[in-house]
């Protein structure tokens, strides 16, 4: 359209965002990619490329890393159209670019759909077809069975949804053998695990935000007590999940060691969370536990990442 | 049906959206081409004839 202006239907009720919003920036539309998201996804996704037994060359693993992170971000988007409406009565997402007006709900639906398509494609063609309908089965995870069903139905949305966020491992895995495994499910499973405490934290410092959205996060439907409790147990079950990957024999004594401190700290934070339960005490160990757990996922892949360099190295000299 | 006026900051913007996707559509078909090039490799020398 080369003139300045555009024909729009003005139909009541058709948005419920503010008035016609002529596209956002580029920022808007990264901003739908959920960029702090996409860190942790494509970093765990090229700690399982690297990782993964046989080899790819850098330059596919590369593409196959590129295509997860597009993948993800195109869930974000989705997650974000469908999500506007209480993502705009929550002080944590108000400022997304739908429920700003920034965006148009449509406009970001079919940013989402072009790049979930384009990324599986991508994904399919130049690199290898497991990959492909993994990644696209975490895209329909995360924004239809999380997003639309999961998260605005149950407490336990974060503990069935958090697969969607555990898949990137298994998915850059897969893009170098062709399939999946045990090992690469162990780092599916501590992701798995890791997900339900780390949101139940977050949940336990603004639960008057999912409250006043409606969404039945723990605090909200069972109360914080019991978050705490649930909290606890999960924790504990991270610390053995985490050495799995030593226990099935993939990871070394360094991973051993490390992974066992890491977790036991995962304990303790969970711990100061479960017997702190009173005012500005119990709200700096909730935010405190959320902090950790962001450091504790990047160290565990971090670990792995190292030691798996690091026994490589001798052999890269010698050859 | 109304007809709305772009504003100065809306064509800005959306010249910069252009110029994104185009600057995305060269990359893609850069990275389509370096990756042609990997996955034939070694393939090409030594083809049957």
């Amino acid at each position: 359209m080369s003139d300045s202006s555009i024909d729009i239907e003005v139909c009541a009720g058709g948005s419920s965002f503010g008035n016609f919003a002529a596209g956002g920036s580029v920022a808007d539309y990264f901003a739908l990619l959920k960029p702090r998201v996409m860190s942790l996804v494509v970093f765990t996704a090229f700690v399982g490329v690297v990782v993964a037994p046989g080899g790819i060359h850098p330059w596919l693993g590369a593409i196959a890393l590129l295509c997860i992170a597009v993948g993800a971000g195109a869930s974000g988007a989705l997650n974000m159209w469908y999500d506007a409406d209480i993502d705009r009565l929550m002080r944590r997402t108000a400022s997304r670019p739908v429920p700003a007006g920034r965006v148009q709900p449509g406009e970001a639906l079919s940013f989402g759909m072009m790049l979930s398509v384009g990324s599986v494609l991508m994904l399919g063609v130049l690199v290898n077809w497991a990959a492909a309908g993994l990644l696209a089965f975490t895209i329909f995870f995360y924004a239809v069975i999380y997003t639309m069903w999961l998260k605005r139905s149950t407490p336990q949305n974060i503990v069935i949804g958090g697969a969607a966020g555990a898949f990137p491992p298994v998915v850059g895995w897969a893009s170098v053998t062709g399939s999946v495994d045990l090992v690469s499910l162990s780092l599916f499973l501590i992701i798995f695990m890791w997900t339900p405490p780390h949101f139940w934290a977050l949940a336990l410092f603004r639960t008057s935000d999912y409250q006043r959205a409606g969404i039945p996060m723990m605090p909200v439907v069972a109360g914080p007590d019991e978050t705490r409790r649930q909290i606890l147990i999960y924790a504990l079950a991270i610390v053995p999940v985490t050495l799995s990957p030593f226990l099935l024999g993939f990871a070394g004594w360094f991973y051993l060691v490390a992974g066992l401190a890491l977790s036991t700290a995962f304990a303790w934070f969970a711990w100061r969370v479960y017997v702190d339960r009173e005012g500005g005490v119990a709200e700096r160990s909730a935010r405190k536990l959320f902090g950790y757990s962001i450091v504790f996922l990047f160290s565990v892949f971090a670990v792995l990442l190292i030691e798996h360099v690091a026994s490589r190295l001798p052999v890269a000299f010698a050859g | 049906m109304t007809r709305h006026q772009w504003t100065k900051e809306e064509l800005a913007a959306r010249r910069k959206r252009s110029i994104a996707i185009a600057l995305v559509l060269v990359a893609l078909m850069i990275l389509f081409y370096i990756t042609t090039i990997v996955r034939l490799g070694g393939n090409v020398a030594d083809r049957t004839f």
